[in-house]
């Protein structure tokens, strides 16, 4: 006697909360041969409006967290997603159609990803900034702070699990929050993600994952005066010229699209490109 | 006038700074007040002084500035080998700056220890102003100068007997072990007894400069705390240095106690002197004070009776300057007199 | 007469032997514009100095293939050591001929002498020769191992610091090994090109640098050229945001640095007279024409009377008139053109409700000026308060505590620079922390120097200039795969994971695109 399956219809992550599309919408989600296997919420544009407000709300918190914290929580990422490994296999089988043993691997690199990035958090500053010896009286140091709020098209290719890990956890490094466009094919992993962080450290609202079409959200992103970044590395298929132009009305910082399998490959640079330098001159006088 | 000025004026010096400090001049009290002032940014002060120092004084200008500067002047001795014929030698000069131009102004005092102060009026004759700016006034240092390390009543014997030999001016100096460890009531009564034995018989009082010794007290905060404590104590003037420690006038610190002195201008209506002294030995040196002066409390106050260049040096590279600008050609050391 | 009155310390002119007109300098050599010629006038008089060559598009074309080639054929085969050597020959002529380059960029832009002579031209010869000790350091400069240059550079400068945006521009590039083409600002290409004589004083190959003198489209053709790797522009956001726009979608690194609209928080416990003297410096520094300006002065309420009185009083000491004089303070607005915007936006202050104030003094007849101006009974909402005005014009806000001082300073689209006067260190520490700006000053304001990096956070553009940061934009990484996107003090040091995914086996397909 096979039991009844119960199917599921996801949510969306935002603020912390799972809510619906306030639109209601949803889509199917099927597996890399065609079978139903659940339904996502079908975000809009007002639920991505709706993201940026709650990636602002949480921005003084998360930057202004010690780096020790924050590399604290993000470690936690990658001690409940290694519980949760066989959840994560099951569904990049299931989504992507590949094999078990490459799954497992997709998912120990995107855990191995967390720990390195990590890892950053009170390292990033001491290599990216430095005092610097003017002429005169003063201390002047110049360091890297976050950007702001950072908009994501997670890469829509590749493993759909590692993909966004790659894309999601350099800008949360130094303190940025983070808007993401889920893989529109193979959200599960999002999904699950999403989960895990709402049970992990990271406060609601540093991390919020849209779930839907990438092309009908991403120039409301792009053109939201409140984003202060867009990493486009996903987003190789659409118009991205044009979200780059976008983009450019409020200086929006721009990351270009990556394709193939290295892209949002694990580096330094991926972390500053989110930052700013800041530089702190202070008169110094012993009389 | 203001209301506070106006309020200000109505009362003596002793009133006005215990409104000011709320208080009796107690040490507490007097430290709640100092530190309550506004602090400095050294960095920012010597900037400033710097930027004032780049002004480019010419011409006409520069003509105006040397005789203003010679008319400035406390020419000086303060050295254990003086004796009459010394101070009778600087009073000459003090008199006639410039030997071949009769039409260079004299200086406004000669300052000198109290035991010279005889001789210096004797020497002047009919040319001591007196408190005037008629002539050449008689300054005298005094409160033994220049530790200032005596009892008070040596201190205000000293003022007395200067006083009661003519002097004008009296040039104290202020206990500065006392201000460096906090005791501020004591720095306080000290120039208030020290300003009572500027009396003299007739009810006229001598003027009373202020010696803070700059650079004992080290850094700018102190300096424009002193400032502020001799101000209230009822000094007329107040004066960097000694000459006599390492560190004498300098332009921040100038600067730095002419903006007190506006300070207090703006609060009260009044109008203290500053006397920079020690280390300005070049006519271009003193351009920038006199620069400083007009440009932080305005032109008024290059007068004698409300700045004064404490210097020996220093005339006779002016009166060289003043050569240059009538002959146009450079002169040199022999061209002017030695006191 | 009064003695504050000083008599004329005119700056002689001798100095300077000028032509009559000037053409573009293009692989080495001056050439003329295939564009009509302008006349370069002096603000402070209106006087013709002399007429600059108009480069067209063909013109661009020729200077671009020139930085292209020279690129190609002598300035990426030289050693670091020899570049390096190259840029301390310049910063040692530009030092030889300062005078001359003070005495004309005060000419042309208007500013006043002590400025050029004091603050401009020291800070060139101090750019050349810190980028110059760079240019054979480059494994150490923050992109990893054996970064390589971008290629052909396009610069575009602006008006307010002609000669100074040029070795912001030009030093790092050449450091960097990229060629040049740089474009001056309209009413500001003189000392450019008498840089230009520099270059071939210290013959310097031909073609590394290139300057086109010309108009709004010459700048456009050079940022859209395609032959360019790269867009360095210092100007408005609006023009920015142009560039911007321009350069979506190709590979070309940009750097923009643009307005600003700072603010200068003065606390209660600030050193008072050192903060007069900093909102002074930091507002008429320049006539106003400073991207980072503290034009808004933020001061706590419990101070605010006394420090506009103080300030008014300091403001009165100001001299306004000849920039050639040695002794003025405030010197000519740039032109006709920004002189009408100044004085339509502090139209629109009084307008609003505004309260305006300048000193009495003289303007002169001829040329552009215009009075120092303050605002007081501003509010957030006014024009005045949120627009960068680019003059001597403050606004004046006020604010009751360091949490409200925070959000007002925040409260822009700009985030260029800040001011903080307190004598607190931990306040002080904590207000840096949370302002969104790229360079804070604390008890000072407006300082420079080559070591330090410059530039904004948001629509103050992006990208560093100074320090070892502005070498990242004019580098390029070397291949490879994470060593493509490390970042390392140290030029040996991998920083990527020890890889153990099979992807990354893989031959990568993706053309790499770095940060922006």
């Amino acid at each position: 006697m096979t039991r009844l399956a119960v199917p599921k219809t996801y949510k969306l992550y935002l603020g912390g909360k799972f809510p619906r599309s306030e639109s209601g919408r949803v889509y199917e989600i099927r597996s890399h041969d065609g079978e139903f296997l659940a339904n996502a919420a079908k975000a809009s544009r007002k639920d991505a409006r709706d993201a940026v407000v709650a990636a602002r709300s949480a921005l003084g918190g998360w930057a202004g967290a010690t780096a020790y914290n924050r590399g604290q929580v993000l470690y936690r990422i990658a001690e409940l997603l290694e519980g949760r490994r066989a959840q994560f296999v099951t569904e990049i089988v299931q989504s992507e159609g590949v094999s078990t043993a490459a799954a497992f691997a997709q998912v120990d690199e995107a855990i191995d990803r967390w720990v390195w990035y990590a890892g950053w958090a009170d390292k990033y500053l001491q290599v990216a900034g430095n005092a610097n010896p003017v002429s005169g009286p003063y201390f002047n140091l110049s360091v890297p702070e976050p950007t702001g709020v950072v908009a994501i098209i997670a890469p829509q290719t590749g493993g759909s699990l590692l993909g966004l890990v790659s894309a999601v956890a350099p800008a949360l490094v130094s303190g940025n929050t983070v808007v993401v466009v889920a893989n529109e094919a193979m959200p599960l992993s999002a999904i699950s993600l999403g989960e895990v962080l709402a049970t992990s450290d990271v406060p609601g609202g540093v991390v919020n994952i849209l779930t839907g079409s990438p092309a009908e959200m991403a120039p409301w992103l792009a053109s939201h005066a409140d984003v202060n970044a867009l990493d486009l590395v996903g987003a190789g298929d659409l118009d991205w010229i044009h979200l780059e132009i976008d983009a450019a009305e409020t200086l929006t910082r721009v990351l270009q699209p990556e394709n193939g399998p290295d892209a949002a490959s694990p580096s330094l640079a991926r972390v500053l490109a989110f930052t700013e330098t800041k530089t702190i001159w202070h008169t110094k006088g012993l009389i | 006038m203001t209301t506070s000025q106006t309020a200000m004026a109505q009362l003596n010096t002793g009133e006005r700074a215990l409104a000011l400090i709320g208080g009796e001049a107690t040490d507490a009290n007097l430290r709640r007040y100092l530190h309550g002032i506004p602090g400095i940014d050294a960095v920012g002060l010597e900037q400033r002084a710097s930027d004032l120092g780049t002004r480019s004084i010419k011409t006409s200008s520069k003509k105006w500035a040397i005789d203003k500067i010679i008319s400035l002047i406390d020419l000086t001795t303060l050295e254990g080998a003086d004796t009459p014929g010394k101070v009778k030698s600087l009073v000459g000069k003090a008199l006639t700056p410039d030997a071949g131009d009769l039409s260079c102004p004299r200086v406004a005092a000669v300052c000198v220890y109290g035991d010279m102060v005889l001789h210096a009026v004797a020497a002047l004759g009919s040319a001591h102003s007196a408190g005037t700016d008629a002539g050449v006034n008689v300054a005298a240092v005094a409160t033994a100068f220049p530790s200032g390390r005596a009892s008070l009543a040596i201190k205000l014997a000293d003022v007395h007997d200067a006083v009661a030999a003519g002097a004008d001016e009296i040039d104290m100096v202020i206990d500065r072990g006392a201000f460096l460890s906090g005791r501020f009531g004591q720095v306080y009564d000290e120039i208030v007894a020290v300003k009572q034995s500027c009396r003299r018989p007739d009810g006229s009082f001598a003027h009373l400069k202020v010696i803070l010794e700059t650079g004992e007290l080290s850094t700018y905060d102190n300096v424009r705390r002193a400032s502020w404590l001799a101000i209230l104590a009822g000094g007329d003037f107040i004066k960097t240095s000694t000459g006599k420690v390492p560190v004498a006038a300098t332009l921040p610190v100038t600067l730095s106690m002419l903006e007190v002195v506006r300070d207090w201008h703006r609060l009260t209506g009044a109008k203290v002197g500053v006397k920079p002294a020690g280390g300005i030995r070049t006519s271009k040196d003193a351009t920038k004070y006199i620069v400083t002066v007009a440009e932080t409390v305005g032109e008024e106050w290059l007068t004698p009776s409300l700045f004064r260049f404490g210097a020996s040096s220093l005339l006779n590279d002016v009166l060289m300057q003043r050569q240059k600008m009538t002959s146009g050609h450079y002169s040199g050391l022999d061209y002017v007199t030695i006191d | 007469m009064s003695f504050l009155d000083y008599a004329p310390a005119p700056e002689s002119q001798a100095v300077l032997n000028l032509r009559g007109d000037y053409g573009l300098f293009i692989d080495g050599e001056f050439v003329a514009g295939r564009g009509e010629p302008f006349q370069s006038i002096n603000p402070a008089t209106e006087k013709q100095i002399a007429m600059i060559a108009h480069a067209d598009a063909a013109d661009v074309d020729a200077a671009v293939a020139a930085a292209r080639r020279a690129y190609d054929k002598t300035w990426s085969k030289l050693s670091g050591s020899d570049r390096g050597k190259y840029l301390f020959r310049i910063a040692r002529l530009v030092q030889e001929r300062a005078r001359e380059l003070a005495v004309a960029e005060t000419l042309d832009n208007g500013k006043p002498i002590k400025e050029s002579r004091d603050v401009d031209v020291p800070l060139v010869a101090a750019w050349f020769f810190y980028y110059a000790g760079w240019a054979d350091k480059l494994d150490h400069a923050g992109v990893g191992p054996t970064p390589s240059a971008r290629g052909v550079a396009a610069q575009v400068i602006p008006w307010n610091f002609p000669l100074l945006m040029l070795a912001w521009k030009i030093a790092p590039a050449l450091a960097a090994g990229n060629t040049v083409v740089l474009k001056p600002a309209e009413t500001t290409s003189l000392t450019a090109l008498l840089f230009a004589e520099i270059l071939q004083q210290a013959d310097l190959p031909a073609g590394v640098v290139n300057i086109v003198t010309g108009g709004r489209d010459t700048g456009k053709a050079l940022v859209g050229h395609p032959g360019v790797n790269l867009v360095a522009f210092t100007g408005s956001t609006g023009a920015g945001r142009a560039i911007a726009r321009s350069v979506a979608g190709t590979d070309k690194k940009v750097i923009l640095e643009l307005g600003g609209k700072a603010a200068n928080i003065v606390f209660d416990d600030a050193p008072i007279d050192q903060a007069i003297e900093g909102i002074v410096n930091g507002i008429f520094f320049n006539q106003g024409h400073v991207c980072c300006a503290g034009s808004r002065l933020l001061v706590q309420e419990s101070i605010h009377d006394d420090v506009i009185d103080r300030l008014k009083a300091r403001l009165s000491t100001l001299r306004l008139g000849d920039p050639m004089d040695k002794n003025t303070d405030i010197g000519a607005i740039n032109s006709a053109e920004q002189l009408a915007r100044i004085r339509e936006l502090t139209d629109i202050g009084e307008q609003e409700g505004a309260e305006r104030w300048s000193p009495d003094c003289v303007l002169p007849e001829a040329g552009f000026w215009f009075r120092p101006t303050i605002f007081t009974n501003v509010s957030t909402s006014h024009r005045i308060a949120r627009d960068e005005v680019f003059g001597p014009v403050l606004s004046v806000l006020t604010f009751r505590t360091p949490a409200e001082a925070i959000a007002k300073a925040n409260n822009t689209p700009y985030g260029l620079s800040a001011g903080i006067w307190t004598e607190k260190g931990s306040r002080m520490l904590a207000v840096a922390d949370k302002l969104r700006a790229g360079v804070i000053w604390a008890n000072t304001f407006n300082r420079f120097d080559p070591a330090s990096p410059f530039g904004g956070y948001k629509e103050s553009g992006y990208g560093r200039e100074g320090g070892r940061h502005g070498l990242a934009a004019y580098l390029k990484p070397a291949a490879g795969r994470a060593a493509a996107r490390t970042v390392t003090a140290a030029p040996a040091a991998s920083i990527a994971p020890a890889v153990a995914s099979p992807a990354a086996e893989k031959t990568p397909v993706s053309r790499k695109k770095a940060a922006k």
